[in-house]
């Protein structure tokens, strides 16, 4: 079984349910990416990993454990970490201080991670004393996965980290991606770029209607003609 | 000598009563704008809050000053202080409980909750009256003044004396004091810091695991002491009276606006522009200009651009002219 | 159900007014008739407000003080000699402050954007504004010092007095108008602020302006659209009216004067309602019901929100600038000093909330309830206390304190029962009909 796993979840927000039988699952290390057409279910998918929204059937395990009954916030708690898509920075705080809200739970001292988030995006490093609403929209995006990772999860779940950025920019945040990944942190993402995150990822999910449509390795997937005609623009 | 004379005339009628009226308002706009940012509405029952803490503080005093207890030159009230900020934090923890915890539950709009306040208000009210009355009470005691205009006259040499009375410097001092405390805690220490994020960004403050009960119970009770503080400085400067404490409503509102809701160094900001124009719009110019004029020459009429019963007015008006112009304050707040 | 509803609560209403009629007196029971109908009014428009719309306004004081204000505008017959100590200077300043703006809004428009543009538009505004005062302060001064003791003021139109409850409603509007555009638009916080300062304003503007409304020397001795008692008790029609049906003629002057009232009141709601009704089953008020409930999603259906709202703003505001002037029309004075937030503006929301917001009938009913029992909480607050307290002793200060402080009460009363309406039945005692269309 994976390390992190979401099996067979059917759900959705109080009225008609947009997930049918969805099956998500990484592993430690590995990158995992949820792609597929628009209103195909991809950030519900991953939002019902996370226990946002409620799944009626199915559930979710994590380490062997089965934590689908609890919150969000509880499920952080258990070494989950969560970037929304808009609005994952505290804007009129500085980028330090995002960082230290992120590492709101930990007791301990947390000087050491700060330094390897800096140490992972350098740019944070220089503009640490800098309200992170003024940076730009990259370094923004640094900003709310640097503040995921204070509380040094077992999994990182990214919803649309490239929304909005800038090609090379893109580049560069997969990069630091995988490197977080080689860290033995799991990671689960929704991207719309499916081309370039499948490129990266290590498992691919293509979700169509809430449904699983094809699960496979990233580069299988990129491999699989009907993929391609469908998904990927031929 | 004249321009001196002049100069001193302004400030004993413009620049010391507005900077402690400013710091006043201050006070009371970073209650408002603390509660906004945190919790979301604009609340209408601050004036009574601050009318409620006032009175709490005017009771402890009386009773200190009963037993004999007092701070020699400075106001009893100061002592009975931290009593009336601890009673009236108990009350506004309980009208939170009571009535905008279940609001929070349903995530209610906004304007719900404006209502509440309203009804809190007038729960507020009826209770502040039935305890003290409607009328004005005096709690002042100790020293009057730090400068009496005849000494000043007679020190130097001038036509015009200074008078600053001890009210006034109390209300400076302590709002300089209030202040940094303040803003040493939001910036500086972890709580204070998961407010601002709180106040920021909600739902990734929750995924942090900030506890939004303490944070709102944390609001709550700074609110509580900014408005017994506010207030009971304004009931020593001026007077205590209830009524009056409900229109302090508009100038703090317009204070917190002017700044930009939600934004603490705006409120500070807001509440001493709010001052300044109300003072300097409704002050008569006519001794001023003669000083200035060559000559005895004196202008006919008061010079005064606006009758002091207007002055709620000004307030009124440099917040239509924000909302028209920047509706996001001078501050940039959360607005809109 | 909703009929039954009606009926029962408008029926209990009934009852009460005849106990106290019977056990009181009829001319006090057909005194809270009167001001419950006044109520309604006010109700009604809030509810336009507030029901059809979700916009809260806190300025209810300040719209009624305007109808009150139209009533001695209309009615009261001109002051000649003040008209020639001043009148073409108060005329006068106005045209100066109308040129004044004018001259802000050109400046404003025609001049290229930057500091130069906003230092002339304060000159313009800032000379303008010492030209007008210095038009307006000694043609005030010699309007306030004719006579000063029976008039000092301008005087009004001398017209009939019926004809200010539009006027009021006209004025009231106005006002509205301006606030809204500037407000709505903007977080919901802001009207609710913005309304609060003008009712200020308006109310400050009404007790100081001496030489409009005499300011707290009050206005005496309004016309009225009906009877005068003493005419009626020398009327032989009344008095043989009187005696067939067997009543004092004294006593049943003023009850018939009240029931004039009564009906004249009843008229005005009456219409006011069914037009309101109308309004809201057409499809301009199912629109606004639609706006209401889902803005973003009417946003997005290119429903101008703000224009809408700015509409249904001053239509309420002009209802409760008519029931602000029916008010002052049944006092026979007008009493800046009168008007207080809690008074007009607090319990005209408790009226709305208790009574069903977003129904018209509710708004009623509400209006007749909460005004009922704020006349009829002071004699049971006060019966209370007393009752309560009359273990102590007779001297006892705090007993005294007590008893006085009962009128206090009513506020705390007031609040808790908005507050407890909102929190367990916020719907009120007549919910709005969720039908589907």
């Amino acid at each position: 079984m994976s390390f992190l796993i979401g099996e067979n979840m059917t759900g959705g927000y109080g009225g008609a349910d947009i997930l049918h039988d969805c099956t998500i699952a990484a592993d430690q290390g590995e990158i995992a990416v949820i792609v597929g057409p628009n209103g195909a279910g991809k950030s519900t998918a991953m939002k019902a990993v996370f226990g946002m929204l409620n799944i009626h059937t199915g559930r979710v395990m994590l380490d062997g454990e089965d934590i689908t009954a609890l919150t969000p916030q509880a499920r952080v708690a258990k070494g989950m970490a969560f970037v929304p898509q808009t609005s994952n920075v505290f804007p009129t705080m500085s980028v330090e201080e995002n960082l230290e809200m992120g590492a709101f739970l930990r007791r301990d001292n947390i000087q050491e991670t700060i330094d390897q988030v800096y140490e992972l995006f350098p740019i944070l490093g220089d503009k640490r004393r800098q309200n992170a609403g003024e940076l730009s929209g990259g370094q923004r995006q640094q900003v709310a996965v640097g503040r995921a990772l204070m509380t040094q999860p077992k999994v990182l779940m990214l919803d649309e980290p490239t929304a909005g950025v800038s090609p090379i920019v893109m580049d560069e945040l997969f990069d630091r991606i995988i490197e977080v990944a080689r860290t033995g942190i799991s990671i689960l993402m929704v991207e719309q770029n499916a081309r370039q995150a499948l490129d990266i990822a290590d498992k691919g999910y293509v979700l169509v209607q809430g449904r699983n449509r094809y699960t496979d390795t990233g580069q299988a997937l990129m491999n699989n003609p009907d993929v391609r005609k469908s998904f990927l623009g031929g | 000598m004249e321009l001196l004379n002049a100069l001193i005339l302004m400030a004993n009628f413009v620049l010391v009563p507005a900077l402690a009226y400013g710091s006043q308002l201050a006070l009371g706009a970073l209650g408002v704008t603390l509660i906004y940012g945190i919790l979301r509405f604009s609340n209408f029952a601050h004036g009574d809050t601050m009318a409620f803490g006032t009175m709490a503080v005017i009771l402890f005093t009386w009773w200190f000053q009963s037993m004999g207890i007092n701070l020699g030159p400075l106001p009893t009230a100061l002592l009975a202080l931290p009593f009336g900020i601890a009673i009236c934090a108990g009350f506004v923890l309980a009208t939170d409980k009571l009535v905008y915890k279940f609001y929070r539950q349903q995530r209610a709009a906004p304007v719900i909750y404006v209502i509440a306040s309203v009804g809190v208000m007038f729960v507020l009210n009826g209770i502040v009256r039935f305890i003290i009355g409607p009328d004005d009470q005096a709690f002042a005691d100790g020293e009057r003044f730090i400068v009496r205009a005849r000494s000043f006259k007679e020190w130097t040499g001038l036509e015009e004396g200074l008078t600053i009375k001890v009210s006034q410097g109390i209300t400076v001092i302590t709002a300089v004091l209030v202040v940094a405390a303040l803003f040493w805690f939001l910036n500086r220490t972890r709580t204070g810091k998961s407010m601002r994020a709180f106040s920021d960004n909600e739902d990734l403050a929750l995924l942090s695991g900030i506890n939004p009960d303490k944070v709102v119970m944390v609001t709550w009770i700074i609110a509580a002491a900014l408005a017994t503080i506010a207030g009971t400085l304004y009931g020593l400067d001026k007077s205590f009276k209830p009524f009056t404490y409900f229109q302090l409503l508009l100038p703090i509102f317009a204070a917190a606006i002017v700044g930009g809701l939600g934004n603490p160094l705006g409120a500070i900001a807001g509440g001493y522009v709010i001052a300044f124009s109300e003072i300097m719009v409704t002050y008569a110019y006519k001794k001023f200009v003669g000083y200035l004029a060559p000559g005895d020459w004196s202008p006919d009429s008061l010079l005064q651009l606006l009758g002091t019963n207007y002055k709620f007015s000004v307030s009124f008006v440099i917040l239509l002219l924000v909302l028209l112009l920047r509706p996001t304050g001078l501050f940039k707040g959360k607005s809109v | 159900m909703t009929m039954n509803r009606n009926v029962l609560y408008f029926g209990i209403m009934a009852v009460l007014l005849i106990i106290v009629g019977q056990f009181q007196s009829w001319n006090l029971s057909l005194s809270i008739l009167n001001l419950c109908l006044i109520s309604a009014i006010m109700a009604l428009g809030v509810n336009i407000q507030w029901g059809y719309a979700g916009l809260f306004n806190v300025g209810i004081m300040g719209f009624a003080a305007l109808g009150g204000l139209a009533a001695v505008l209309i009615s009261m017959p001109p002051v000649p000699a003040a008209w020639a100590a001043g009148g073409g200077g108060v005329l006068l300043s106005a045209l100066a402050g109308a040129a004044t703006i004018v001259g802000c809004i050109v400046a404003y428009a025609k001049l290229p954007k930057g500091g130069i543009r906003t230092a002339i538009i304060v000159a313009i505004g800032v000379i303008g504004f010492f030209i007008m005062r210095g038009i307006f302060v000694p043609a005030t001064d010699a309007i306030e010092s004719v006579d000063a003791a029976k008039t000092g003021y301008l005087g009004g139109l001398g017209l009939p007095v019926i004809l200010a409850w539009p006027v009021g409603g006209l004025l009231a509007g106005g006002v509205a108008w301006v606030i809204g555009k500037i407000t709505l638009g903007l977080r919901s916080d802001y009207l609710a602020i913005a309304t609060l300062g003008i009712s200020e304003i308006i109310v400050a503007v009404m007790k100081n302006e001496d030489w409009m409304t005499r300011g707290v020397k009050n206005v005496n001795g309004l016309s009225r659209p009906v009877p005068y008692e003493i005419d009626l008790q020398q009327a032989l029609w009344f008095q043989n009216l009187c005696e067939t049906l067997g009543q004092d003629v004294v006593t049943f002057s003023s009850i018939f004067v009240k029931l004039c009232y009564a009906g004249l009141f009843l008229i005005v709601l009456l219409a006011i309602f069914w037009l309101s009704e109308r309004a809201l089953k057409s499809p301009w008020g199912r629109m606004m019901r639609a706006i209401r409930d889902n803005e973003i999603s009417a946003n997005a259906m290119g429903k101008n929100v703000t224009a809408r709202h700015l509409q249904v703003f001053v239509l309420g505001s002009m209802v409760v600038g008519i029931a602000g002037a029916m008010l002052t029309t049944l006092d026979g004075q007008l009493t800046p000093a009168s008007y207080q937030p809690l008074r007009f503006t607090f319990l005209i929301w408790v009226m709305v909330i208790v009574g069903g917001s977003g129904n018209n009938m509710g708004a009623v009913l509400g209006g007749f309830v909460v005004w009922f029992f704020w006349v009829e909480a002071e004699p049971i607050g006060i019966w209370l206390m007393d009752t309560l307290t009359s273990g102590m002793a007779e001297d006892s200060g705090l007993r005294a304190h007590l008893l006085d402080s009962a009128a206090h009460m009513r506020l705390m009363t007031m609040g808790v029962i908005l507050l407890l309406v909102l929190r367990f039945s916020p719907r009120g005692l007549l919910p709005e009909k969720t039908g589907h269309h």
